[in-house]
């Protein structure tokens, strides 16, 4: 009995990665997929509640990805990512709801959304710079203060609604445009890690000085993987705006930079795979847990906890999924993992 | 100016209390090198406590104060032992979300358990002197008063007796100070618990002044702590003080001259600021790094 | 990475199940309520759940709505938006996508009206709330027109502006007030706005009009400025939860003179909160409990057997509102959005616990009068009335 689930197992196993390493799978799955979710949308043959569902799990996958490349990637702890999305959210809900002439918003709703994700991007790049001097927690304040002051801007600025915040906005994201740009933030963060440039990142999170010394321009590593991770989270910002309708900046308070960092240190840090899982596991599992009325709140920060004390690396911990590491990364790892089995506290 | 004194007596109030929770954070950075961002939660566990207290049990100002503080203390040492201890080993930022983890744990079981925000009622008589035309009110002048002491009596455990040379021991090197004989330990639920009973005072000194507690109220009193902490130099007692009177001068002064939203605004830019010109905080030390 | 994978895929084939299990109910009338069940005003939205629970029984007893010679009773989905704008906002996305109500009473607050009725109003579904006088609620944000599906069961506040500001200067002859109003409230700001204009176009003065943040506890700055101001009384449109902390702040710092506020006061927690230092002022609302005749006072009976408590004007605005709902439906006589939404913009004249209401030409507001009342005793009593 074990024997035959063992050579099941293994057969399939041979298939996918015979399918796996095929040239056009990416290109064939992804194709797939956002045809998929063309059909659905149009169609409706996918519950409205859903498509809903769906559409917040890839917000919260290009958050989660966008913040893991700060945190995980290069090491840094930045609380303030709340922010990003709050600036990404609002210039794009201005733009459709009082730049755009009435009935083309529909067209122009990717250049919306763009143009969040670079208003982003500049904020990002102004959070950027403190970092050159300040480490670790010190940081950490920073981007706190940052996001906090971003919230504030936006509640003191009357014109765009201050507190009260800001209405109006059509309901143009759909399961389509979700798949579209969460497909292309994986894409964009998983290349640029695993890119040479990439390693200048994951170097500043092993050892800055000795990076430094080794050639590594790491303030300008530092600046484009702030602006690379604020774009991104813009571009999630403006999705979000678009699909609830409604935007305030309590809405983007600590609390969101918590439940984003819940989702990274969930999924486990250093991994896009493990982004995924986070976001997908966070927001799915407060679903289910809906009935429970407050109490959901109530577990879910227990078995955080729980995960944290038994799994301090998150889910994937850093370790990545073969699906999405460049080949010579996996013969690399195989290498490694059979040298030292065992030690693993190689980050501090 | 009688305008600028009444401002000054209002900062000093709230400066007190952000001081006091700073201190909280402070003191278990300096130990374990980690930011309990459940501290906040700790504030309004003992804003609850004294709620409980006063209107379940009866009970007069003193022994309210006493015993919600020494409530507060053994629910930090409770979370110490069960959420923060195995994670010793753990990488740094693993403890921040566990301590995250425990935050949210706190404010929504409270919320589970009590939705509706409560009234304290007042436990001393409430006295307003006028002079000329400043109104000192005595709720304020004893919250100022209450939290000077306490900071005077941290300050003398910390520097003048044993277990406070063992405190500041274990912040020096912790890995060194278990050779000398120092039940490390024992010394860090001991820290927690001073921290968590500052803060469980705060939160009761915070009830008396604004006598309505909901569970939501630590999380932004909690952050704005956790800056001026920072600001003041994080690691350093003195320094968290003068960061939680400094916020709370901003915070008041902003309000007293500009339109109260900018309050938020202002304080945190100048914070920001500050950190900018002193990455180490008012007091704090550079740390060498080492390649 | 196999483990998780499989574990992943179990999560994803167990929601899409969990979820795709609705199955199409049409034997019952589907109605939502989103109320402030948690939050900074709990004592609002659990009034409006009783009164909800209560109106939804009172119709089941007797079979249910009656649609087309056949009865189908109502089955209620009360949601909780946590008092969160964006929870109302989602609240209502659920209960439109998951739960396919006909129809959705709530939420009260007008900032969390504001997102919720968005949302229905680009999905085509009646949207009715029992407590927000908030004009902006049933306007489009853009351009000002009345939007379609969006309803209210109580007085606007143009109206109840005019008539604080009317009462401070005829009835109670005072000439100087001071304002503190929540800026990021959409209610607050609106209210303080109009009572300012009517108060100083009729020979009034507005001497310090000072603002705060929704759960801002510390207002010492605010009224140190409004005592230098020296006002005859102090308006305080704010909601129950925050009006103890603001009086007793206030009083602490020594001001001595009166304040008045408007319909958010209406909640009993007020009194419970606030002790005896709201002896003695007056706010504006949309019914007397204790002046009751009629309708009025076999409801405020029935909601008195059930729940023990008097109800408030959230409680008996919601009951109201489902009252017109019925209305709408037996007019209409098909569980169909547009139809009963039809029917209940064209409701002639319907007697309801707070007074008699019809819904103006092409806007989903109805005409309806006010009360003052006075905190005399520990309780709320009448004082006056205020008609259109």
């Amino acid at each position: 009995m074990i024997s035959s689930v063992k050579i099941i197992y293994r057969a399939w196993l041979t298939c996918w990665h015979m399918l796996t390493n095929c040239k056009y799978f990416w290109p064939a799955v992804l194709s797939v997929g956002f045809a998929f979710c063309l059909a659905a949308s149009v169609f409706e043959f996918l519950d409205l509640y859903l498509q809903l569902i769906l559409i917040y799990v890839g917000i919260n996958i290009i958050l989660a990805v966008s913040l893991n490349l700060i945190n995980g990637y290069m090491g840094e702890f930045s609380i303030g990512h709340a922010g990003f999305m709050a600036v990404g959210a609002y210039v794009a809900s201005l733009l459709t709801v009082y730049v755009l002439p009435p009935g083309t918003s529909s067209v122009f709703f990717p250049l919306a959304i763009l143009a969040g994700g670079v208003g982003a991007a500049l904020i990002g790049f102004l959070v950027a710079i403190p970092s050159f001097k300040t480490r670790g927690d010190y940081l950490a304040i920073v981007t706190l203060a940052f996001g906090m002051i971003v919230k504030s801007v936006l509640e003191n600025i009357d014109a765009i609604g201050g507190p009260r915040g800001l209405l109006g906005m059509e309901k143009l994201t759909t399961l389509p445009w979700v798949f579209f740009w969460t497909a292309l933030s994986v894409w964009v963060i998983r290349n640029l890690v695993y890119s040479n440039f990439g390693r200048g990142i994951l170097s500043i999170r092993e050892d800055e000085t000795a990076s430094d010394l080794m050639s590594v321009n790491t303030r300008q590593v530092k600046m484009i993987a702030f602006v690379v991770s604020s774009f991104f989270a813009g571009i999630a910002g403006g999705l979000f705006a678009h699909a609830l309708q409604f935007i305030n900046p309590r809405m983007f308070d600590i609390l969101k930079s918590t439940d984003i960092l819940i989702m990274v240190y969930l999924g486990g840090i250093a991994s896009i795979s493990g982004s995924i899982i986070g976001a997908v596991i966070y927001t799915i599992l407060l679903e289910i847990m809906r009935p429970l009325g407050v109490w959901r709140m109530v577990f879910m920060p227990l078995l955080l906890v729980l995960l944290m004390i038994y799994r301090p690396r998150g889910i994937m911990g850093l370790r990545e999924a073969r699906l999405f590491m460049p080949l010579r990364d996996v013969v690399t790892e195989k290498f490694w993992r059979r040298e030292d089995k065992g030690a693993d506290d190689a980050t501090p | 100016m009688a305008y600028l004194f009444q401002q000054a007596l209002n900062a000093l109030q709230l400066g007190s209390i952000y001081a006091l929770i700073a201190l909280g954070y402070t003191m278990v950075y300096g130990i374990l090198t980690m930011i309990n961002f459940a501290h906040g939660d700790l504030f309004m566990i003992g804003a609850f406590f004294c709620f409980l207290l006063a209107v379940y049990l009866k009970m007069t100002f003193v022994t309210t104060m006493l015993l919600s503080m020494l409530g507060v203390a053994c629910l930090g040492v409770v979370i110490e032992r069960l959420a923060y201890k195995p994670l010793r080993k753990a990488p740094r930022v693993s403890a921040i979300i566990t301590a995250l983890g425990v935050g949210l744990f706190l404010e929504n079981f409270t919320l589970a358990l009590s939705p509706y925000p409560k009234h304290i009622p007042s436990l001393l008589e409430n006295f307003i002197w006028t002079v000329g035309s400043l109104s000192i009110s005595s709720m304020q002048v004893l919250v100022i008063v209450l939290s000077l002491i306490l900071m005077l009596v941290l300050d003398f455990i910390v520097q003048r007796t044993m277990a406070g040379m063992a405190m500041r021991a274990i912040s020096w090197d912790k890995t060194i100070v278990p050779l000398m004989g120092v039940p490390v330990n024992a010394i860090i639920s001991l820290t927690f618990a001073i921290g968590a009973g500052l803060g469980g005072a705060a939160g009761m000194m915070y009830g008396l002044a604004y006598p309505v507690v909901d569970p939501y109220m630590g999380i932004m009193i909690g952050w704005k702590a956790f800056i001026s902490a920072v600001v003041g130099g994080i690691g350093n007692i003195r320094g968290a003080m003068i960061g939680g009177f400094i916020l709370g001068t901003v915070e008041i002064m902003v309000a007293a001259f500009l339109p109260s939203t900018y309050r938020d605004f202002v304080a945190f830019t100048l914070l920001l600021v500050l950190l900018i010109l002193r990455p180490y905080g008012i007091l704090g030390k550079p740390q060498p790094q080492k390649v | 990475m196999n483990k998780s994978a499989i574990f992943i895929a179990l999560l994803v084939v167990l929601s899409l199940l969990i979820f795709s299990c609705n199955k199409e109910d049409s034997s019952s009338v589907k109605i939502g309520v989103i109320a402030e069940l948690t939050g900074d005003i709990p004592a609002v939205g659990a009034s409006c759940k009783n009164a909800a629970e209560l109106a939804v029984k009172e119709i089941n007893d007797t079979g249910g709505i009656q649609l087309n010679g056949k009865k189908y009773p109502i089955r209620l989905f009360i949601e909780d938006n946590a008092g969160k704008a964006d929870q109302s906002a989602s609240c209502a996305q659920k209960l439109i996508t998951q739960q396919r109500v006909t129809a959705i009473v709530g939420p009260n607050a007008s900032r969390y009206v504001l997102p919720a009725a968005e949302i229905a109003e680009s999905s085509k579904v009646i949207l009715i709330s029992p407590w927000s006088t908030a004009p902006k609620a049933t306007l489009d944000s853009k351009t000002n027109a009345p939007k379609k599906y969006i309803f209210r069961a109580c007085l606007i506040d143009p109206f109840q502006g005019r008539i604080l500001a009317k009462f401070v200067l005829d009835n109670l002859k005072l000439k100087k007030t001071a304002v503190l109003y929540d800026v990021a409230s959409e209610y607050n700001k609106g209210i303080a706005e109009i009572f300012k204009e009517v108060f100083e176009q009729n020979g009034g003065k507005v001497v310090a009009f000072e603002t705060y943040t929704t759960n801002d506890k510390d207002f010492s700055s605010q009224f140190t400025k409004i005592k230098k101001a020296e006002p005859e009384i102090i308006f305080l449109p704010n909601y129950y939860s925050e009006v103890p902390l603001q009086i007793q702040q206030a009083k602490r710092l020594g001001i001595t003179v009166p304040f008045i506020g408007s319909d958010s006061w209406g909640s009993e927690e007020l009194l419970t909160l606030c002790g005896k230092d709201c002896e003695g002022y007056y706010f504006s609302t949309h019914y007397a409990a204790d002046s009751a005749s009629g309708v009025t006072k076999k409801f405020i009976a029935s909601y008195k057997a059930q729940y023990n408590a008097m109800p408030d004007d959230v409680a008996a605005l919601t009951y109201d509102a489902f009252g017109l709902l019925r209305q709408a439906f037996q007019d209409a006589g098909r569980n169909d959005r547009q139809a009963v939404r039809d029917a209940l913009a064209r409701i002639p004249q319907y007697e309801g616990v707070t007074g008699n209401m019809q819904f103006r030409e092409g806007s989903g507001d109805p005409v309806k009068s006010a009360v003052i009342l006075k905190i005399k005793d520990g309780r709320f009593t009448w004082f006056a009335n205020a008609q259109p």
